[in-house]
């Protein structure tokens, strides 16, 4: 690992051989998220360690769950991997890029375009329509003006709400308001999909609900990295994470 | 390796989503784990890293922005740029259409605030276009009632004092006053006007005394010099006025008014008629009309002074009156006594125009700088409540700051959304104060029988300016909003 840091930083300059700009396609065996000795440290008096020498390979497909106590560094982890917050040192490589230290526009349009979110108070746009708020994650990400609508629609029917289109978020249910926040994760087809708590705020049968349509995204090859500090949660998913003073282990 | 069959090169403008199966599509149609390629993925991963040593940067490209490519570099060549962020598709992200379509969301969320955001600029816009339309209204009004007679006009008169016996003249206007007066600079023309009392003398068009005629009232008889018909503004409808030859020879002739003309049944004066003053005959020489300041002239007969001295014994000059230029008047007030009465030049009046429509046009001018500063001061209150309330707004929309960063937006999406609300509601403001401006300036003129008159460019710079308002108010908000840490934006929660 270390070695390969050294090669980044030390990377030659452009090719000469440089062809047209070509979209990126990672080779298959590229995991979607790698860590590298990530550390993120809160400074004051005294530092708080949120995350120590964090190593950390996702691969495509894979549906990850991170589980632990209340200030283990959960919710710092997925800013980190949502590229909203930037490491302290190491760094964290998205489909194979570097983004510890990339341009914050590039990483707006990396947050855009590979990336879906799914947050425990949903953070649905209050004055609009179900419709709109997930057309919101289109704009963002560069899908073309005329696919957004129908992509909007087939991600809505996905979780099972094309009959609550033109609803306003504050007449749902909880649960129906977090399959909106699945649809809108879903809709600009990100790469991973990353939920903090996503049942923090639901009950049990509204859980099972968003878990049932994870597990059914999973089965059809989305990459999902879930935090949470129910074991009930954590059981749905094929490999567990245990955080704790910011010190991931692996749960067989 | 399975990346291999990867390494052919994609078409240039690919977005991110449609690469290969990479993402996940709610359709669930391009499904990775469905791949039997991809399957395999999840299997043999460390190898990547065990023979990776060479740094995929060099595969071909320059790194875009400072993002690296860690990718390890297989045997094979790979033809792929590190370019990360979907340039391709950089055309449909978060376009104008977008960002207007989200700032109108945005402002019309509140229609409640929003009266309250913009009721500032409306009226600071508002006054401001009241202030310039009733300005060049009332200009069109002054323009319009302007009465060059009036200002052009000056009337000299003997001073009169109030005895025992009534009023009685205390002055003496001399009777070469038309040369006097028109020595003075700015006076145009000059002429000086007697009524002459022709005692029981009839005025007739034929010498013969027909009984049988009815009595009607004779025509009055003036003197005038020569000057006079030019000084009052005059017109010789046909024939000629007369001249200082005709004074100085005391000539018979006279010149009708157009009403006393018809009344003596004279119309042309082609043929020298002949009017009777008593047993003399004068000769009509021509009628004049349109006398506007001594309209007697036209119910009159007019003699020459000179002939009226001669034969009626004309003994004073009851006025003289002056065309002069415009603005000659103080210096005519000052220099007429003068002229005409070196000794006593307090026993001459002069009547000069008032100087009043510059004292108007002055107050107007203070009341429109006073109106045009309430109106920017009016502005400027309103560019701080679009400011403030848009203020209010981000720190509200904290949680929707965050959202759409979190979903991909950069600051500068961000910045901009908030900027175009405060110029929307600039505009709107701006728009709104320019009709009730409008509107305020038309009812003032119906109410006041004027001509509305405003310029169009004003209208519409009015409403502009409401725009550039709010794009001054907006620009430390929007600034705001997009420094914005998404982080603690989430955390707040919505
Ligand atoms: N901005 C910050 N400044 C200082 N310390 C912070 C900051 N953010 C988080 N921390 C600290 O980092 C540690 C990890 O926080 P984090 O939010 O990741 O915990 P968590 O595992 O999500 O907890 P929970 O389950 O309660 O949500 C905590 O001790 C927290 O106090
Ligand atoms: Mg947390």
């Amino acid at each position: 690992m270390s070695a390969l840091d050294v090669f980044d930083q030390s990377a030659p300059g452009p090719s000469p051989a440089a062809g047209p700009v070509t979209e990126q396609i990672p080779a298959a065996s590229v995991p979607v998220i790698e860590l590298a000795e990530l550390t993120r440290t809160f400074p004051g008096t005294p530092p708080v360690h949120a995350l120590r020498d964090v190593d950390l390979r996702v691969e495509r497909g894979e549906y990850v769950s991170i589980v632990g106590p209340s200030g283990s560094g959960k919710s710092t982890l997925l800013h980190i991997l949502g590229l909203l917050d930037r490491p302290t040192s190491g760094d964290y490589y998205l489909d194979g890029v570097a983004t510890g230290t990339a341009p914050e526009q590039d990483r707006s349009a990396l947050r855009g375009g590979r990336i879906g979110f799914v947050f425990q108070s949903f953070h649905l746009l209050p004055h609009r329509t179900v419709m709109d708020n997930v057309l919101l994650a289109t704009l963002y990400s560069g899908v073309p003006r005329t696919e957004r609508k129908d992509r909007a629609l087939a991600a809505l029917n996905r979780v099972g709400l094309s009959h609550r289109l033109d609803f306003m978020p504050t007449v749902l249910s909880g649960g129906e308001r977090q399959r909106v926040a699945v649809a809108r994760a879903v809709v600009a087809s990100p790469h991973v999909l990353l939920a903090d708590e996503p049942t923090g705020n639901l009950d049990s049968a509204n859980s099972a609900g968003v878990l049932d349509l994870f597990d059914e995204l999973h089965a059809d090859g989305l990459t999902l990295v879930v935090i949470t500090h129910d074991d009930a949660v954590s059981a749905r998913a094929q490999r567990r994470i245990q955080i704790s003073d910011g010190i991931l282990t692996e749960v067989a | 390796m399975r990346g291999i069959r990867r390494s052919r090169p994609e078409p240039a403008p690919a977005p991110a989503r449609d690469d290969a199966g990479q993402g996940w599509s709610p359709q669930g149609s391009v499904a990775v784990a469905t791949d039997p390629e991809a399957e395999a993925v999840t299997g043999p991963v460390d190898a990547v890293h065990d023979d990776g040593q060479v740094p995929a940067e060099v595969a071909s490209g320059r790194p875009r922005r400072g993002l690296r490519l860690r990718r390890p570099r297989l045997s094979l060549r790979r033809r792929k740029t590190p370019s990360i962020v979907p340039r391709g598709s950089v055309r449909d992200r978060f376009g104008i259409r977008d960002l207007v379509a989200e700032a109108a969301h945005g402002v019309g969320a509140r229609p409640g605030r929003l009266v309250l955001t913009i009721i500032g600029t409306v009226l600071g816009v508002g006054s401001l276009v009241v202030t310039v339309g009733l300005a060049q209204t009332a200009a069109g009004q002054i323009a319009r009632q302007f009465d060059a007679v009036a200002a052009t006009q000056v009337v000299v008169e003997p001073a009169t004092s109030r005895t025992s016996q009534g009023e009685r003249a205390t002055g003496r206007i001399p009777w070469d006053v038309e040369d006097r007066l028109n020595r003075i600079a700015g006076v145009e023309a000059a002429g000086a006007v007697a009524p002459v009392s022709i005692g029981e003398a009839t005025i007739t068009a034929v010498p013969v005394n027909d009984p049988s005629a009815p009595d009607v009232t004779p025509p009055k008889v003036l003197a005038t010099s020569p000057g006079m018909l030019e000084a009052v503004g005059g017109r010789v409808v046909t024939g000629r006025y007369f001249d200082s030859g005709h004074d100085q020879r005391a000539d018979r002739i006279v010149v009708l008014g157009a009403r006393a003309a018809t009344r003596l049944g004279v119309n042309r004066v082609d043929r020298q008629p002949s009017i009777f003053i008593g047993e003399h005959s004068y000769t009509v020489i021509g009628i004049i009309d349109d006398v506007n300041r001594r309209s007697d002239m036209l119910d009159s007969v007019i003699l020459p002074i000179g002939t009226a001295r001669a034969d009626f014994d004309l003994s004073s000059i009851e006025q003289a009156h002056a065309k002069i230029a415009v603005g000659a008047g103080p210096v005519l007030a000052d220099q007429a006594p003068l002229a005409l009465e070196p000794n006593n030049p307090d026993t001459i009046e002069v009547q000069v125009p008032p100087a009043a429509s510059g004292v108007r046009q002055n107050v107007q001018a203070d009341i429109n700088a006073i109106f045009l500063a309430l109106g920017g001061v009016a502005l400027l209150v309103g560019g701080l409540g679009i400011a403030n309330i848009t203020l209010l707004s981000v720190r509200e929309r904290v949680g929707e700051i965050g959202l759409r960063r979190a979903l991909g937006a950069s600051k500068r999406n961000i910045g901009a959304q908030f900027l175009v609300e405060s110029v929307v509601i600039g505009l709107l403001g701006g728009l709104i104060g320019s009709a009730l401006g409008v509107f305020a300036v038309v009812a003032v003129s119906l109410a006041k029988e004027w001509t509305p008159i405003l310029d169009t460019w004003i209208v519409i710079g009015a409403a502009l300016l409401g725009g550039v308002i709010g794009l001054g108010a907006g620009t430390y908000p929007a600034l705001k909003a997009a420094g914005i840490e998404p982080i603690t934006a989430l955390r707040g929660g919505t």
